[in-house]
């Protein structure tokens, strides 16, 4: 009975090694080799009378994939939202503090919510094309939208982001098909596709493969590893092992507060607070 | 007891049913026998002379139907929108309470309502006048369906949208409203059925025309009006005609409430390259 639950529990736990191997393979030291993309000071954010998220403070480094772990209701998605003024889309939510985006602050009162999104785009927990669109015009919304008609520069742009999500070859061929016809994965990279389509900076994922298979999971991960060359990319887990596998730093929130924040490989292999030790464990959350 | 309950409520049925199909085979057969080409194409013939047609009234009710349309789609889908967008706080509440009034309120309120604010200033009764009339009893139609279906658009279309950098006037319209069209242009529809076969408020402000229409300022014919005014005029030849506006009339409705159910059942039709 006893060895029989071992060996069930043996390949995850080799999942697990392979994931943290994978991690320590990549470690460097982040802070000389790549440059400070987004500084974030003292963020708090509230939805209503509750308070998200407590005081956070962080610096996401160019080029390189952040994770955010933690249980749920940790705030990590609250925080994420806010590095691109969604947060303050849903009715009652407000936030203090600053993040600066290559030194400008992005809640300057001159500064247009619209123009941060563009620069900053965003890919959901849920795949969410839009219904009522193609394939190819969910690729070009985000331009299309904004006064974009030239149609040579917007077939490039679908070619290019498709390609760029690892979707083109599948696709290719029903481009006019609704974008709600593919699969669950295919749907998110579309989604992915579109997020890339007006060519941002910085590419905030919300746990962009929780409502996928294993498989569909690891496309987008390698696609987050791939995109890392020209994007700076934030995602949110509640997957540690996904974090261990794709980030290159982690930062560990728990009821709104950040607890640790560090290269992948040190967060996992040898964390500083016992909080952290305990979750990555398994211990909680 | 159960069958007894199921007994029941079959006769309910079957008794709310009833009337509804006399109506319809009493129309159909009453309308059939005075409908014949005449009908379409020639104006009401001078009174004691046989024949003639209603065609006048035909094209009168298209038209108060597409005046109405631009008054109140317009205002009905921008209202229902603010209302989806914005509505949770009181003075959502207070719009919704007066939409929901406006709907109960008798419609020939509204045409006095409309003579004495349009017909009287101008002095004449005229198709805008009537259209307009139309228009108000849309409003809260229209507004009302609007909200629901925008209401029912998903938020993370809207997250995603606006996650794009697109602005939110935008995002509003063609991407929450244009997941909504095929819910809102239903409500249109039954709006437009609706109000196709009001007489009362047109009574004073549409009044009625027995030649072609020369001008919007000018009043109008409509099948509605024109039913009446031969229904109960003492003419057999009228009565006859007044049957075949009924016909007419509930076949325009029937097919106005088929073409809003295939829209509405139509989701999605692809925007192709």
């Amino acid at each position: 009975m006893k060895s029989e639950l071992m060996e069930r529990a043996a390949p995850s736990t080799t999942l697990w090694n392979q994931a943290i191997a994978s991690a320590l393979s990549r470690e460097e030291p982040i802070e000389t080799v790549f440059p400070e993309r987004v500084r974030v000071e003292d963020l708090h954010a509230y939805f209503g009378r509750t308070h998200a998220v407590k005081g956070i403070s962080i610096g996401i480094a160019t080029n390189r994939i952040t994770a955010i772990i933690g249980p749920s209701g940790c705030g990590k998605s609250t925080f994420l939202r806010c590095l691109n003024r969604m947060h303050e889309v849903v009715p009652g939510a407000r936030m203090e503090g600053r993040v600066l985006v290559d030194g400008e602050d992005i809640y300057a009162a001159a500064v247009d919510p619209v123009e941060v999104r563009r620069r900053i785009g965003m890919v959901f927990q849920r795949a969410n094309p839009f219904p009522t669109m193609s394939i190819y015009d969910n690729v070009v919304a985000g331009l299309r939208l904004n006064g974009v008609r030239n149609r040579r520069v917007l077939d490039e742009v679908v070619e290019g982001s498709l390609r760029q999500a690892a979707l083109w070859d599948e696709v290719k061929d029903v481009l006019s098909k609704p974008g709600t016809s593919l699969s669950g994965g295919q749907q998110q990279r579309l989604c992915i596709a579109r997020a890339l389509a007006v060519k941002p900076e910085v590419l905030l994922m919300d746990e962009p493969a929780s409502a996928l298979d294993p498989a569909s999971t690891l496309k987008i991960e390698e696609l987050a590893r791939m995109l890392r060359e020209t994007l700076t990319i934030v995602i949110v887990t509640h997957n540690m092992q996904q974090a261990a596998r794709v980030s290159d730093s982690t930062a560990f929130m728990l009821a709104g507060e950040l607890i640790e924040y560090g290269p992948t490989a040190e967060i996992f292999t040898r964390p500083r607070e016992q909080r952290t030790e305990d979750y990555i464990t398994g211990r909680f959350g | 007891m159960d069958r007894l309950m199921r007994w029941l409520c079959l006769a309910a049925t079957l008794v709310a049913i009833a009337p509804l199909a006399s109506v319809l085979g009493y129309v159909i057969l009453q309308g059939a026998s005075a409908l014949n080409w005449d009908f379409f194409t020639h104006l009401p013939a001078p009174v004691g002379e046989p024949g003639g047609g209603m065609a006048n009234a035909m094209v009168g009710t298209l038209t108060l139907i597409g005046l109405a349309s631009c008054a109140g789609v317009p205002v009905g889908i921008l209202g229902g929108l603010f209302l989806a967008e914005y509505g949770d706080g009181r003075l959502g509440w207070w719009m919704r309470f007066t939409a929901d009034v406006l709907n109960g309120i008798p419609s020939i309120v509204i045409g006095v309502f409309v003579y004495t604010f349009v017909v009287v200033p101008m002095k004449r009764f005229s198709a805008l006048a009537g259209g307009l009339a139309l228009g108000v009893m849309m409003i809260p139609l229209v507004m009302r369906t609007t909200e629901e279906m925008v209401r029912l658009v998903p938020s993370r279309l809207r997250e995603a949208s606006l996650a794009l950098g697109i602005p939110w006037w935008v995002t509003t319209l063609r991407v929450v409203l244009r997941t909504a069209t095929a819910g809102v242009i239903t409500g249109v529809m039954l709006a437009v059925a609706r109000i196709g076969g009001e007489t009362a408020p047109l009574l004073f402000t549409a009044f009625n025309n027995q030649y072609w229409q020369s001008g919007l300022d000018q009043p109008i014919a409509s099948l509605t009006v024109q039913l009446y005014n031969y229904a109960i005029a003492p003419y057999d030849d009228w009565h006859r005609q007044a049957w075949a506006a009924a016909l007419v009339l509930m076949t325009i409705t029937l097919l106005l409430n088929v073409i809003a159910r295939v829209a509405g059942r139509q989701r999605f039709r692809a925007g192709g390259r």
